[in-house]
């Protein structure tokens, strides 16, 4: 799998970045709101992408469970929100545990009054569970197809749980987070709702060199490393298992910061962000837009999701069949995703096709090899 | 067992659901020393360094190197206590670059963290610098290791063998498909690291021991037949026998 990087002029990189800025700062005045926040979501699930990439794309660890982070992140988002919005109702809790008849909250809630708690719940927790679920896993020498069979067996454990237990996170409903307030706003008001697109857009970027500089050098290699032959990495003294679970945790975290924008911007957690579908998609838009490019699994996220909200509205009931055409297309003529693509050869080989570009004379790395063809 | 010993095998028996790959084998090694490993398919060879190494637990028997029993311990631990191994078909990382891969390899300690904070040590690329002048792989520094040629890959995994500063490398068929040239030179290059490092070599091409010059253990069916020089051994009735063939073979 090619993973050269094509390089761009610093003038055609600064002007990108100027463009890019400009059109977050604007996109909530040149989007109407329903279309801003749409876009808002999908930025968000375009973090979790970037987890996923950073464990499949790079280590090679297929996980179909990111569902469960990603929950656990929206869920203590809406918690925090609930429990904050709650003083009108009987007892002084969220307004559900009324209708189970629940009179006292649970425990686990109590830490949630607490905005700084919240704030590190919301990616610690996920990256804890991660990293235990993980480290299990990987101590036990638990890869490939089995790996990937275990996350999603997990990920149906804590579906099954948070969909059955009605008095302590309101069952399969779900949580609520657009009545909610925060800071004396409605969560669901439109100002809030550009403020999440901001914050959204900022930790994408943000996530998205943290992701860089995770992968960059040689951890990064490391990781690259196990990928592609795991027991060579063992017999030159590093351990697979901490840097597995290290990673796998740091997808967990990055699953939950995703998961809490997108609770806050959909205005709801419910066990639906832990069906299986919707682990397996995030594995699409990953493999869609390019394994280990990182940029890749960004765009893949947001493109896919807006596509199918676009095909959606367009005709209804056949997303399904183009995001599964999408998927055979990429697994059987792109396997590098659409960015991999591009950065590979890609291009250049249309363009030969139809006569634009001419042939590459010699191959690239010939003339090296002539030099030292003797071998002296 | 001599204090002077790197590395002493005792009764090792490896048993796969009851065929005995290894069956009560003994070496010893002893520091600087040069070591060929010979013997027919199926005799142990590979099997020997997977007991070394940590990859197979030995059903009976004692691994001792530099003192302490290697049995029980995981690979990496053992690879850090200074146990390198070069692998029959090359090794390397394909995605990564020549310098990539070398710099996995020197770099100590080999904890996350320290690859995560700290930049790698110039004592380190000066290091990887030598390395590949030694293996004259210095122009594809920057190449993907998967582009070089079968030798060079070879090479490159000597090379981070090298960089690792095991006291103990094992290295299997390190020969295996390289040109008659190469050949000469991969033997020359081990000879020069015997001496101040232990190498066992295992292979089969016997031009190739014997430009190794060096003491050599015939394995047989799990077990050491014979040790000794090229001479020795070559006259020795039993592996005449059972490997090296009666002349009117």
């Amino acid at each position: 799998m090619s993973l050269s990087k094509i390089k761009f002029d610093k003038k055609i990189v600064l002007s990108f970045w100027i463009i890019l800025i400009a059109l977050i700062i604007a996109a909530p005045t040149i989007l109407p709101v329903f279309r801003l926040n749409l876009l808002g979501r999908y930025l968000s699930l375009s973090i979790v992408a970037l987890g996923v990439d950073l464990i499949w794309g790079y280590t090679g660890l297929l996980s179909l469970g990111q569902g469960i982070f990603f929950a656990l992140g929206g869920y203590c988002a809406a918690m925090y929100l609930q429990i904050t919005s709650s003083s009108e109702f009987p007892n002084n809790i969220p307004e559900f545990f009324a209708l189970y008849g629940v009179e006292k909250l649970p425990f686990f809630w109590e830490p949630f009054r607490s905005p700084v708690f919240t704030f590190f719940a919301i990616w610690i927790i996920p990256a804890l569970v991660a990293g235990l679920i993980g480290f299990l896993v990987f101590r036990n020498r638990i890869k490939g197809v089995y790996f990937s069979i275990l996350t999603q067996a997990s990920l149906l454990v804590f579906f099954n749980f948070f969909n059955g237990q009605q008095k302590l996170i309101n069952g399969t409903n779900g949580l609520k987070t657009d009545v909610t307030q925060l800071f004396g706003q409605m969560v669901g008001s439109e100002s809030m709702q550009r403020m999440f697109f901001w914050i959204t857009a900022i930790l994408v970027i943000a996530a998205w060199f943290f992701a860089k500089w995770v992968v960059k050098g040689r951890f990064g290699n490391i990781l690259i490393g196990i990928r592609d032959d795991e027991p060579r990495v063992r017999f030159t003294g590093y351990n697979p298992v901490i840097f597995k679970t290290i990673i796998f945790s740091i997808a967990g975290g990055l699953a939950g910061i995703s998961g809490a924008l997108y609770t806050v911007q959909s205005g709801i957690v419910s066990p639906q962000f832990m069906t299986v579908p919707f682990s397996i998609e995030m594995v699409i838009w990953v493999a869609v837009g390019g394994r280990g490019t990182l940029l890749g699994a960004i765009l893949g996220a947001v493109f896919i999701n807006y596509a199918k909200s676009l095909v959606s509205e367009a005709l209804p009931a056949s997303w399904m069949f183009i995001q599964g055409g999408l998927f055979i297309l990429v697994v059987t003529a792109l396997p590098e995703g659409v960015l991999g693509w591009i950065q590979g050869d890609g291009p250049r080989n249309i363009l030969q096709r139809f006569g634009l570009k001419r042939k590459i004379e010699t191959y690239p790395s010939l003339e090296v090899n002539n030099k030292e063809g003797g071998n002296e | 067992m001599n204090k002077k010993d790197l590395l002493n095998l005792i009764d090792i028996t490896v048993s796969f659901e009851g065929f005995l790959a290894l069956n009560k084998l003994n070496l010893n090694l002893k520091k600087g020393e040069l070591r060929a490993v010979i013997g027919p398919n199926g005799a142990g060879k590979t099997t020997f360094l997977d007991v070394i190494t940590g990859k197979v637990k030995p059903t009976k028997g004692e691994v001792i190197f530099k003192g302490k029993s290697l049995v029980g311990r995981k690979e990496y631990k053992i690879a850090r206590l200074g146990v390198g191994r070069k692998f029959q078909s090359p090794r390397i990382f394909e995605n990564l670059t020549v310098k990539e891969n070398l710099e996995i390899s020197v770099t100590t300690p080999k904890s996350p963290l320290n690859l995560i904070k700290k930049s790698i040590k110039d004592e380190q690329l000066n290091e990887i610098e030598r390395l590949m002048k030694i293996v004259n792989l210095v122009q594809k520094v920057d190449s993907k290791a998967g582009s070089l040629s079968h030798g060079q890959k070879q090479w490159l995994e000597i090379a981070m063998l090298v960089g690792q500063k095991p006291d103990l490398m094992l290295v299997d068929e390190p020969v295996a498909g390289l040109t008659d040239e190469e050949t000469d030179l991969t033997a020359d290059l081990l000879k020069s690291l015997s001496g101040q490092n232990t190498v066992v070599v295992i292979d089969h091409d016997m031009e190739f021991i014997r430009r190794l010059d060096s003491n050599v253990s015939v394995l047989n069916q799990g077990t050491v037949l014979c040790e000794g020089t090229m001479e020795t051994i070559q006259k020795d009735k039993k592996v005449i026998d059972v490997y090296l063939g009666r002349p009117e073979d």
